[in-house]
């Protein structure tokens, strides 16, 4: 009798540990997922604020329609590959190239000290190279995220209730364009 | 792995806030068998005490420590650099919630957080350490902050604050009770029980007196031991979330150049500074710091020439110190971080057109919150219009323009 006791508490024990690692594993793969969704707001706002700088420094008559265009191109091509979902590979692609090509534009307002002046520009700058910062940071508590979730999945004895669970392992996000990696420099002097 | 950390200082925590806890119950008690023949009575009366305290802490107490400190909430409007920095460091920690930000219009450099869990925290800076900071060490200093505010400490130095109180209230009132009122009781008691009873009053005495004097200093060592290792942890999350420890350690090191003292700072808010608002000099493993030395800090954040993560601030402490501070459970499993580079805005040598600026943009910070209104004259002049100012109208002084008052 005394038996079945102890052999039926063992059982509610193990039972209760099982579900609080599963429970930990879920909030960890929830976390990864909500991780990955900021990212997308990250760069929502990006390609939100992009038509207000173009407008801004439209203004500047003699100021080379070429960058302003490539920047422009470059978020229409950004926004369609996250709308029409070619894939997080070549969504990073698109973004990469949006960056380099907003890049480009700070470089060439160096030569517009009277847009460097402008109020409404520097808010405009200081927000976007905030988003940039933000969308690195997104992305860096992203692979944080993934980290803690897949160290989790692999140790034991966690692994055993993973297994059982179906968690599969998360995907790191990697920087894919070369351009990208290297974080844009701009001297603002 | 933050997730280890935050659990085993909970334990560690756990012990430090017991201890406390019997420090306060033992002066309960002798103040009890002191003044009421009754070690219950004295429980109680600690124990009461010890609950108001704390409602009173959990309801109101970051409001009540912001306004001791003159703090003073801004939205995005009011300073966007800071406040995108806290929005950067809030994606970068994981918080659910970006913190309320406060600024202290106060020429001395300091920063705190407060609050009692990660949807009810604050981070605080001086004006004067805003107009300071480039944009690297600025997110370095509020990625500490928010370092308190995920590891929880803030909950913690709450909890230790309402012990620590209550211990010096209770040692106050008792000790002036004894002195001054005290005297008759004592004397009153020793009569009732004849003869036998003075050794045990006068046993009983002592022990009061010493636990009275006793028990405020343990537990401000205590208190100052748990802020001194919990600035280590911030520094350590810190460097993770920016991946960038010269970030800090460039703002540790202006924060050490300054001598302003914080003004309406005191001994029990101390602990809650970035660092320590009295201390000039640092000096090296003094029990009664409530922060450790700068310098150790700086040197430390900069011998993490391999990585971000903990295991490379663990191996940096280790080198400059000879012993750990990331507990264990922390490290298992932590991966190499690396480190990003230095971001454009802040090179080696700042140019002075930027600090011009940045103390322009305080400046007018501060104008804006205490009501004045700004009126940029043509001639170049900007006109400051203080808030009682009634006529519709001002003239330039400058140029003699006519302005009309903005509402």
């Amino acid at each position: 009798m005394i038996a079945l006791w102890i052999v039926l508490g063992i059982i509610v024990i193990l039972l209760f540990i099982f579900i609080g690692i599963y429970n930990g594993l879920v909030r960890l793969r929830n976390a990864v997922k909500n991780a990955w969704a900021q990212i997308d707001v990250q760069l929502k706002r990006r390609h939100d604020l992009i038509p207000n700088l173009v407008e801004t420094v439209k203004g500047y008559r003699d100021f080379e329609r070429e960058t302003l265009e490539a920047v422009t191109k470059a978020r229409n091509v950004a926004i369609q590959a996250s709308q029409t979902g070619a894939g997080p590979a070549a969504q990073g692609k698109a973004e990469g190239e949006l960056s380099s090509a907003l890049a480009r534009l700070m470089v060439v307002v160096e030569r517009y000290p009277d847009l460097k002046a402008n109020t409404n520009f520097l808010a405009l700058q200081e927000e976007l190279s905030s988003t940039e910062n933000k969308i690195a940071f997104s992305r860096q508590y992203y692979n944080d995220s993934v980290l803690r979730y897949n160290n989790q999945i692999q140790m034991f004895p966690s692994n055993v209730v993973a297994g059982m669970g179906n968690f599969k392992q998360a995907e790191f996000f990697e920087v894919t364009a070369a351009a990208e990696r290297e974080a844009p420099k701009v001297s603002f002097s | 792995m933050i997730w280890e950390q935050i659990r085993s200082n909970t334990v560690r925590s756990a012990w430090l806030v017991a201890l406390m806890g019997v420090i306060l119950l033992a002066l309960g008690y002798v103040i009890g068998l002191f003044f009421f023949d009754s070690a219950i009575a004295g429980l109680i009366i600690a124990l009461i005490v010890w609950a108001i305290m704390n409602l009173v802490a959990f309801a109101q107490g970051d409001q009540i420590l912001l306004s001791v400190a003159g703090a003073r909430k801004i939205s995005k409007q009011d300073h966007p650099r800071l406040y995108n920095v806290v929005e950067e460091m809030t994606i970068a920690s994981g918080l659910k919630k970006v913190p309320d930000i406060y600024i202290i219009d106060d020429p001395a450099l300091n920063a705190f957080s407060t609050g009692r869990n990660e949807d009810h925290a604050a981070v605080a800076i001086t004006s004067g350490l805003l107009q300071k900071l480039n944009r690297d060490e600025l997110q370095g200093v509020m990625a500490h902050e928010i370092g308190h505010i995920k590891n929880r400490d803030i909950l913690l130095m709450m909890l230790l604050s309402v012990l620590l109180g209550t211990i010096v209230i209770l040692a106050w009132y008792a000790s002036r009770f004894m002195f001054f009122g005290g005297m008759a009781g004592g004397n009153r008691r020793g009569g009732s029980r004849g003869g036998g009873g003075g050794a045990a009053v006068v046993i009983i005495l002592v022990i009061a007196i010493a636990l009275m004097i006793l028990a405020p200093i343990f537990a401000q060592l205590i208190y100052f031991a748990v802020s001194r290792r919990r600035e280590y942890l911030a520094d350590a999350s810190s460097a993770l979330y920016t991946r960038y420890p010269e970030g800090l350690a460039s703002a540790l090191e202006k924060l050490g150049t300054s001598n302003v003292k914080v003004q309406r700072a005191n001994q029990a808010t101390a602990p809650l500074y970035i660092v320590n608002p009295f201390q000039k000099k640092a000096s090296l493993s003094d029990l009664t710091a409530t922060h450790p030395p700068l310098v150790e800090r700086i040197r430390i954040l900069r011998s993490m020439d391999g990585g971000a993560g903990l295991a490379e601030y663990e191996r940096a402490y280790r080198q400059v110190k000879g012993q750990g501070v990331v507990p264990a459970t922390a490290l298992s499993g932590a991966a190499a971080v690396g480190l990003r580079a230095a971001s454009a805005e802040s090179g080696p040598i700042e140019p002075a057109a930027e600090q011009v600026a940045r103390a322009r943009e305080t400046s007018d910070l501060m104008w804006r919150m205490n009501n004045y209104r700004t009126i940029d004259c043509p001639c170049g002049t900007r006109l400051r219009v203080p808030p009682e100012y009634r006529r519709p109208s001002v003239q330039c002084p400058h140029c003699g323009r006519v302005h009309q008052t903005p509402g």
